[in-house]
């Protein structure tokens, strides 16, 4: 495995993609740090204030996931691939790790890039981490960042193409998720088990009527991660490369 | 009219076209019936507006749709071929944009008119009259946005060339940095009311007259201070210079 | 030693591979010969546990190409040299190669050196010319320093010099006694190439042999007669059954050999200015078998005199 995990480390970053990708989502998530560090009045900044470009971040890692296999198939790469390591599953799961744990770094240097971007433009008591809320808001953005890229793999994967995959990945997060909750009735309901509404309860707190505690959310969006990879692996395995 | 046929043929000659009108009818319409389906007198009473919910869907697939018209001719490098048949490049782009927005302007009045049909099917009992400019602007208004957007999509597309690119580009500007620049501090919300599509929104939800409606219901308000006809010219200038950029910008390169 | 058994590959109502059974000998280049469309890539993508076949099985010294530990170790393969990613350095595609099989990194360097590209190893693969990445996907090839090759169509769009360092490239695998299973729709290619032929049409096999007896039998075996008086030989030719046409100013004739043909001019008292047997071309020979089984015949390739032998193009 370890051998695999070399591979594709080497497979990631001698393409372009991911270093443009860590490049924008730094700049999108300490950027907008700054912005809203620099133009808050009324009241002292927060900790929330310092991570308001999370979701930018996020959906810049979702895309650069999502390349690293659809660009495979773009080129065709993906025959090589297969055809030096024919056994799939090792591979596909290599891959996923050497992506999730570029996002956690990107995630972590995003998140924390931020806080110290605001903490220098304005460091009261209330930008202090403290509590086990503020670390999950700062720190656990990391891991966030890694179980998203997880289903972008595994998007990626079932759908091959770059165009399709992130736009099923930016519409559904982006649009899904917000507009399914204005259903009558039984939207709300369906919005409380949204994989990426839950994964935001993680980092941002539950509030009153959320079904899950904060560590159980990370665990549900985990699991879904967990569920469509497993399905990419079964489909990449039967079909022709 | 000649460059016209050739784009029309390029456009309907290929599947992703046909799958990206079937998707956004189908989730337009969809979400048309589903409102009207749950609707609730004493809850979310059902009106015109209500039944655009979708919208925003039909808004994004047709904006996938229109870039993948142009990105994929990168892709395959058969912009070359084009170029090698039509050296005009403007002419062709032109003709590209056109082509592409009609389609759009199509999808967005059959969306429109279909969601608000299998609303007024679901629930005969509702009044779904279309009687003031608002509720006309509401649903037949979709179909401009839709043809402008395509417009805005190609330019894009004809600048960045590559379709993951470009979408990433036109869905986390539409869907992220327009909602999200409101929450800056202070100047968010003076950014956020000249932000493109929010100005190009107010034509379908601007001034709603005498049918009040829950602000959830159908698309979000915009809160551009333009009317809705001069927000829709403004997004139509926008949409030219987007355009105009593209085609400077092609004309100059390698193909 | 490769082995194909029944091996078969449906797309939906399509038959793209027929239960085609075949074996590729160790030791020796084979050539894999079918025209356009005949299942070839298919078959080699099998072969490579790319696709699954819909029906019997590929093995390669027994065992399926999935199975393999290391398989660049055994098996080296260039079905298309644009498999690369254009942003990728061609030193960068052999590196994640090399890594993914344990193979040290040095044999990059060596292998980078055997096609030539040292000098143009740091550069983007995107912007190789097609024979600069044909040596890059041979590279990838030996790699792992196998000892069974697999090539699809390697010569298929290169220059002269290019076609000529394939060919020299081939005779040296096989001289270091590897196994070459090289494809190909052009059969002259072939003839200068390969020992041995599988010919596959329209995904069935036609034959299995070597190029000779591919050739010997295929071939209608002619000879041709000229003379400045060969009106009576005409007649005592097809009187002992031959048949005969004119070419020019001489015979062809077909159904008897040099000798009989030579006693028959002395009986009927004919001066002959030559006798010589007629060798059927490999391009005759390829279209009289695989004739039939062209997927898509055009007006050239229908024409009675194939001097364009086949579609260009893959």
């Amino acid at each position: 495995m370890t051998t695999l995990l070399a591979t594709e480390r080497i497979k990631l970053f001698t393409t372009r993609s991911p270093w443009w990708s860590a490049f924008l989502a730094l700049g999108l998530t300490i950027g907008f740090a700054a912005l809203v560090g620099l133009n808050h009045n009324g009241g002292p900044l927060t900790v929330e204030h310092s991570q308001f470009g999370m979701q930018f971040g996020l959906m810049v890692v979702s895309v650069m996931a999502a390349l690293a296999i659809t660009t495979e198939y773009r080129f065709a790469t993906i025959r090589a691939t297969f055809q030096a390591v024919p056994k799939r599953t090792s591979v596909l799961v290599a891959k996923t790790a050497v992506v999730a744990v570029l996002a956690a770094v990107i995630g972590e240097v995003a998140a924390f890039g931020s806080w110290v971007t605001t903490y220098a433009i304005d460091g009261g008591p209330e930008m202090a981490i403290t509590t086990g809320a503020d670390w999950r808001m700062v720190a656990g953005v990391g891991l966030v960042y890694a179980i998203a890229s997880v289903i972008s793999v595994a998007v990626g994967t079932l759908v091959r193409q770059s165009a399709g995959a992130i736009s099923i990945l930016l519409i559904w997060p982006l649009l899904v998720e917000n507009l399914v909750q204005l259903i009558p009735g039984i939207g709300d309901d369906i919005h409380d088990w949204m994989p990426f509404t839950v994964a935001g309860r993680f980092l941002n707190g539950t509030g009153p009527d959320a079904p899950m505690g904060p560590w159980a959310s990370l665990a549900y969006f985990a699991g879904v991660a967990a569920v469509l990879l497993v399905a990419s692996l079964v489909v990449a395995n039967k079909r022709d490369a | 009219m000649t460059l016209l046929a050739v784009e029309r043929i390029k456009l309907f000659t290929t599947r992703s076209p046909w799958w990206c009108t079937l998707i956004a009818l189908v989730l337009t319409i969809g979400f048309g019936a589903l409102m009207a389906g749950t609707s609730d007198e004493a809850i979310a009473p059902l009106n015109v507006a209500a039944t655009q919910f979708g919208y925003g869907f039909g808004l994004v697939v047709v904006m996938v749709m229109a870039t993948l018209a142009i990105t994929t001719e990168y892709r395959f490098s058969t912009i070359r071929a084009t170029f090698l048949a039509v050296p005009n490049r403007p002419s062709t782009l032109v003709a590209k944009a056109t082509v592409v927005a009609v389609l759009a302007a199509v999808v967005g009045e059959i969306a429109a008119f279909g969601s608000w049909g299998i609303a007024g099917a679901i629930k005969p009992n509702v009044d779904l009259a279309i009687n003031t400019a608002y509720e006309w602007r509401a649903v037949a208004g979709v179909g401009l946005v839709y043809a402008l957007s395509a417009v805005v999509a190609v330019a894009v597309g004809v600048l960045i060339r590559h379709s993951a690119g470009a979408i990433a580009v036109l869905l986390i500007w539409n869907q992220l940095v327009e909602p999200l620049v409101q929450l800056i501090p202070r100047v968010g919300d003076d950014i956020h009311k000249w932000m493109p599509f929010n100005i190009a929104n107010k034509l379908v939800t601007g001034n709603p007259d005498p049918t009040t409606r829950d602000v959830l219901q159908g698309p979000p308000p915009s809160d551009a201070v333009l009317g809705p006809w001069p927000a829709i010219g403004v997004f139509a200038a926008f949409a030219a210079v987007l355009l105009g950029i593209a085609i400077v910008v092609a004309n100059r390169r390698d193909a | 030693m490769i082995e194909a058994v029944g091996l078969t590959k449906s797309y939906g109502k399509t038959l793209a591979v027929d239960n085609l059974s075949f074996s590729v000998p160790t030791g020796r280049v084979t050539g894999f010969l079918g025209p356009n469309g005949a299942g070839k890539s298919t078959t080699m993508r099998m072969i490579l546990g790319l696709d699954t076949p819909t029906g019997g099985s590929a093995l390669i010294d027994g065992k399926r190409y999935r199975d393999l530990h290391q398989p660049l170790r055994t098996v080296g393969a260039l079905l298309d040299a644009k498999w690369v990613h254009p942003n990728r350095s061609a030193r960068a595609h052999l590196q994640w190669l090399a890594r993914s099989n344990k193979l040290p990194a040095k044999r990059v360097d060596e292998v980078l050196e055997i096609v030539g590209l040292t000098a143009v190893a740091g550069k983007r693969a995107g912007g190789f010319s097609l024979g600069m990445s044909q040596r890059l996907g041979i590279a990838a090839a030996l790699l792992g320093d196998p000892q069974v090759l697999l090539f699809d169509e390697p010569v298929n769009g290169l220059d002269p010099e290019g076609i000529l360092w394939i060919r020299k490239f081939m005779h040296r695998l096989a001289e270091e006694g590897r196994t070459v299973f090289v494809s190909s729709h052009l059969l002259s290619e072939m003839a200068l190439t390969a020992q041995e032929l599988v010919v596959i049409g329209r995904g069935k096999l036609i034959s299995q042999s070597s190029t000779e007896d591919f050739v010997a039998q295929a071939t209608e075996n002619t000879v041709l007669v000229r003379g400045p008086q060969l009106g009576h030989l005409r007649t005592a030719l097809g009187q002992a059954g031959a048949s005969v046409r004119d070419e020019g100013a001489g015979l062809v004739v077909s159904g008897m050999d040099c000798a009989d043909i030579g006693e028959l001019a002395a009986r009927t008292q004919t001066v002959l200015h030559e006798l010589s047997p007629q060798r059927g071309s490999l391009e005759e020979a390829f279209m009289q078998l695989t004739g039939d089984s062209v997927e898509y015949h055009t007006e050239i390739a229908d024409a009675p005199t194939p001097a364009t032998l086949v579609p260009a193009g893959k």
